[in-house]
């Protein structure tokens, strides 16, 4: 398990490495068309070939894998903090806070939230840059992917405000955000930090889910969803192989995470 | 003499075999939805217009190849009363699919029922125009006459879309006069078509048409597995397809990818001047000015739009009309250039300067805009993103967003907050005429600026005249001249900067005979009664 473990946490890092310094690989903006070269095979100039504007397939994997990896962590990152705050609150709190809050958490899981996230990103200004675009749509994910973490916090931070060591704590004179800080929340990390490592490829599969209805990030910035999308118009698979690059890199990196994920679950 | 024996019984052995590849068997082909309707005057979704194609009779029929115009239930008519008048002179003895006789009656029941406003067929509205009862008249057992309440241009060529109903048999809309008839109906799996035993058509030899025996359509809605199911040989043709999957079956089976040409299906992009849209009022400036939307259209490169975004299957658009409407096209128009200069030239009228790769309008604003589109499009995303790329050799700054369609409805119809849109116009109708909604200034469809009260500017005015003009008009020459007229203005002032038409592309089975796709739909089965399958596959099914 450790060397899987390790063989995961290097493939992230070198995955990590080159998207963040594509420069170094591949010389081809992703944005520029190569109107003569459309659907062109890998050569010496485009190693994984053009995509269907002529595009450099290789340079637009790198910029999409920035795009997706560090913008995935982030919004992981912004809904594990809103589930930790909401979920832990509640279940330390218990009672009637609890049960209003976890009310308000089915109703938010019980949206349709991919036609929600649909409707607000269709809602936002239309002259936003691509940029901007990417940072709104995984904005919105973050703040709307909170509810279901924030249930197994509640149920873990319900047990933990149980526990006799609180109890303790509560006799020694310790009390409220003190409390929170010092004792619950330390027995939650396990719980908080697998909740943001299992966000990590959802909010990933999200975006390209997004990209393949076309309402990701917009163009010319690439990201894994608007890469995948591509494959779903495939034709003629096995004349050119080149074009699952994405995907398997895609495979890859969500499995890596997930097993990283595994191992940061075995000390809780 | 042994020679000439030979020479007869390979000749009758050819002749046998010609006869048998023309004769029974089932045709198979697949449609994307189930028809909605099977009364023909309610057809307005694409599965049940095809049935009605398919079964219905109708007294004119427009060639689908020659665009021409020619007699089918009736064998001459006749236009008077200043184009309010029609009048048809009807072929005798011929009986509905159960047996029922063809009359006068049946036009009149016909017509009565494509006007009742308590049935509101979608095929009729093409038919009101003024105010007032359309007055029927069954002169004859073969003669009817139909005076509408204001002239109709194009009248008889709008009968091409009216399928004739039985006044009298019990069977009502399933009663038909058309080649087929409706068997049998499995919702949303299957359809099954019979020859009409009554179909009055016969062939050189005299044989009765149709040759097909059965129509067997199923209803599939994936795409892929359509293709699959053609190559697999399970069915006989596609109607439709697109360039992508035009390209698949060409490198598989040459012989099947067909490429009639240039369709009437045109691709455009249009700048919102609606004086009341969310706009800045430097945007709404650049977009109201001929020389931005020149300029902006000049710098598109079309011939790449057509190359790259449908890989060669379509041509760089000129206007309004497609080249693949042959009579009403006016050949003296060539599409924009891709000449950036000139972009450059012409906006400098308007005091746009560029300078360090950015363009500024003359109070110092960089000009960027959006341009919107449906999602899931990927031709037209494709063509977003390569207008991105041209415009930025001119220093425009253009972002590409994609919607939904409702979203993108919701914007372009109602509350107007866009900047610019792609669409696509799909265009069944050789006839101008029906383009009336989108060219006068007070309609709902003007998209660039819809339901004026009065028009905005002085080309939209005369535009509103020609179309009046030629509405009202019943020689064809000065409607032409009129609509020739409307090609240039729009050309001139480009409200919608069209892009490309498309090609008519299809795939069929080097086992159907007589296939001759068109560019008008049916692509395919326009002479549905004429095709017929290989001797083999007739055999075996």
């Amino acid at each position: 398990m450790k060397v899987l473990r390790a063989l995961a946490v290097a493939m992230l890092m070198i995955v990590a490495a080159a998207s963040l310094f594509p420069q170094l690989i591949t010389g081809a903006s992703y944005a520029r068309q190569f109107r003569e070269l459309p659907d062109s095979p890998p050569s010496r100039q485009h190693w994984l070939g053009t995509d269907d504007l002529g595009r450099d397939r290789l340079s637009r994997l790198l910029y999409g894998t920035r795009v997706s990896l560090l913008l995935a962590p982030a919004a992981a990152l912004l809904a594990t903090l809103l589930a930790a705050l909401i979920g832990g609150i509640a279940g330390f709190e218990g009672g009637r806070t609890e049960k209003v809050v976890m009310g308000a958490t089915d109703l938010f899981l019980s949206l349709p939230w991919l036609f929600l996230l649909i409707t607000v990103r269709a809602a936002m200004p239309l002259n936003v840059s691509p940029g901007a675009s990417v940072m709104i749509t995984f904005a919105l994910l973050g703040c709307l992917g909170w509810a279901g973490a924030a249930r197994v916090i509640c149920s873990a931070a319900r047990s933990v405000a149980g526990a006799d060591f609180i109890l303790l704590a509560r006799a020694s004179g310790d009390g409220g955000f003190r409390l929170l800080w010092r004792h619950v929340l330390p027995n939650l990390r396990p719980i908080v930090l697998a909740q943001f490592w299992l966000s990590v490829p959802a909010f990933i599969l999200t975006e390209a889910n997004l990209g393949v209805l076309g309402l990701g990030v917009s163009e010319p910035l690439p990201s894994w969803g608007s890469l995948l999308k591509d494959l779903g118009t495939f034709d003629g698979i096995s004349a050119s192989v080149w074009q699952f690059a994405p995907l398997l890199l895609f495979v890859l990196v969500v499995s890596s995470f997930h097993l990283v994920l595994t191992s940061e679950e075995l000390p809780a | 003499m042994k020679t000439r024996l030979a020479f007869f019984i390979l000749l009758t052995a050819f002749s046998m075999r010609s006869a048998m590849a023309q004769a029974g068997g089932e045709l198979r082909f697949c449609l994307h939805s189930e028809p909605k309707t099977f009364n023909p005057l309610m057809a307005e979704d694409d599965s049940s217009e095809a049935i009605r194609y398919l079964t219905g009779g109708v007294l004119v029929r427009l060639n689908r190849q020659t665009q021409q115009l020619e007699p089918e239930l009736a064998t001459a008519w006749k236009i008077s009363d200043q184009g309010k008048t029609i009048t048809f002179h009807l072929r005798s003895n011929l009986h509905f699919s159960d047996g029922t006789a063809f009359t006068a009656d049946d036009v009149a029941y016909t017509v009565k029922q494509l006007m009742d406003p308590a049935l509101h067929s979608p095929v009729g509205d093409e038919f009101r125009a003024g105010t007032g009862a359309v007055q029927t008249r069954v002169i004859k057992k073969d003669q009817v006459s139909i005076t509408f309440p204001a002239p109709i241009s194009g009248m008889d060529k709008l009968f091409d879309q009216v399928a004739i109903l039985s006044a009298q048999s019990p069977k009502k809309e399933m009663a038909v006069l058309g080649p087929y008839y409706v068997a049998d109906n499995k919702a949303g799996a299957y359809l099954l078509l019979k020859r009409n035993p009554n179909y009055w058509k016969h062939d050189a030899a005299g044989r009765q048409l149709p040759y097909v025996e059965t129509v067997h359509i199923d209803i599939q809605q994936n795409r892929d597995i359509e293709m699959l199911r053609l190559t697999r040989g399970e069915i006989d043709f596609i109607n439709s397809i697109d360039p992508e999957y035009y390209d698949k079956v060409s490198s598989t089976n040459a012989a099947m990818a067909n490429d009639a040409g240039v369709s009437l299906d045109s691709e455009q992009m249009w700048f919102n001047q609606v004086p009341g849209s969310p706009l800045s009022s430097y945007k709404k400036a650049w977009f109201t000015s001929t020389n931005f939307r020149r300029a902006i259209s000049e710098s598109i490169n079309r011939a790449d739009l057509s190359r790259i975004a449908f890989r060669g299957h379509a041509r760089p658009a000129v206007g309004p009309i497609s080249p693949g409407n042959k009579f009403w096209f006016n050949s003296s128009l060539q599409p924009h250039p891709f000449d950036q200069k000139s972009a450059l030239q012409r906006l400098s009228q308007d005091g746009f300067r560029f300078n360090d790769g950015v363009l500024r309008d003359r109070d110092g604003h960089a000009v960027e805009f959006s341009i919107i589109t449906n999602a899931g499009n990927k031709y037209r995303e494709r063509m977003a993103t390569m207008i991105q790329q041209d415009l930025s050799g001119i220093g425009i700054k253009v972002n590409v967003v994609t919607l939904d369609f409702p979203s993108l409805i919701e914007r372009i119809t109602r509350t107007f907050d866009y900047e610019a849109c792609i669409l696509g116009l799909m265009n069944n109708d050789l006839d101008p005429n029906s383009q009336m909604n989108v060219w006068l200034s007070s309609s709902d469809n003007h998209q660039w600026n819809p339901s004026q009260k009065t028009p905005a500017t002085a080309w939209e005015a005369e535009i509103d005249k020609i179309m009046h003009a030629q509405a009202s008009s019943l020689d064809l020459k000065t409607r032409k001249q009129l609509i020739d007229r409307l090609q240039e203005i729009a050309w001139q002032q480009e409200p919608f900067i069209y892009l490309v038409n498309k090609n008519a592309l299809s795939a069929v089975s080097p086992s159907l005979r007589n296939a001759h796709p068109v560019v008008l739909n049916p692509q395919v089965y326009w002479n549905i009664d004429q095709l017929s399958l290989g001797s083999e596959i007739a055999r075996n099914r």
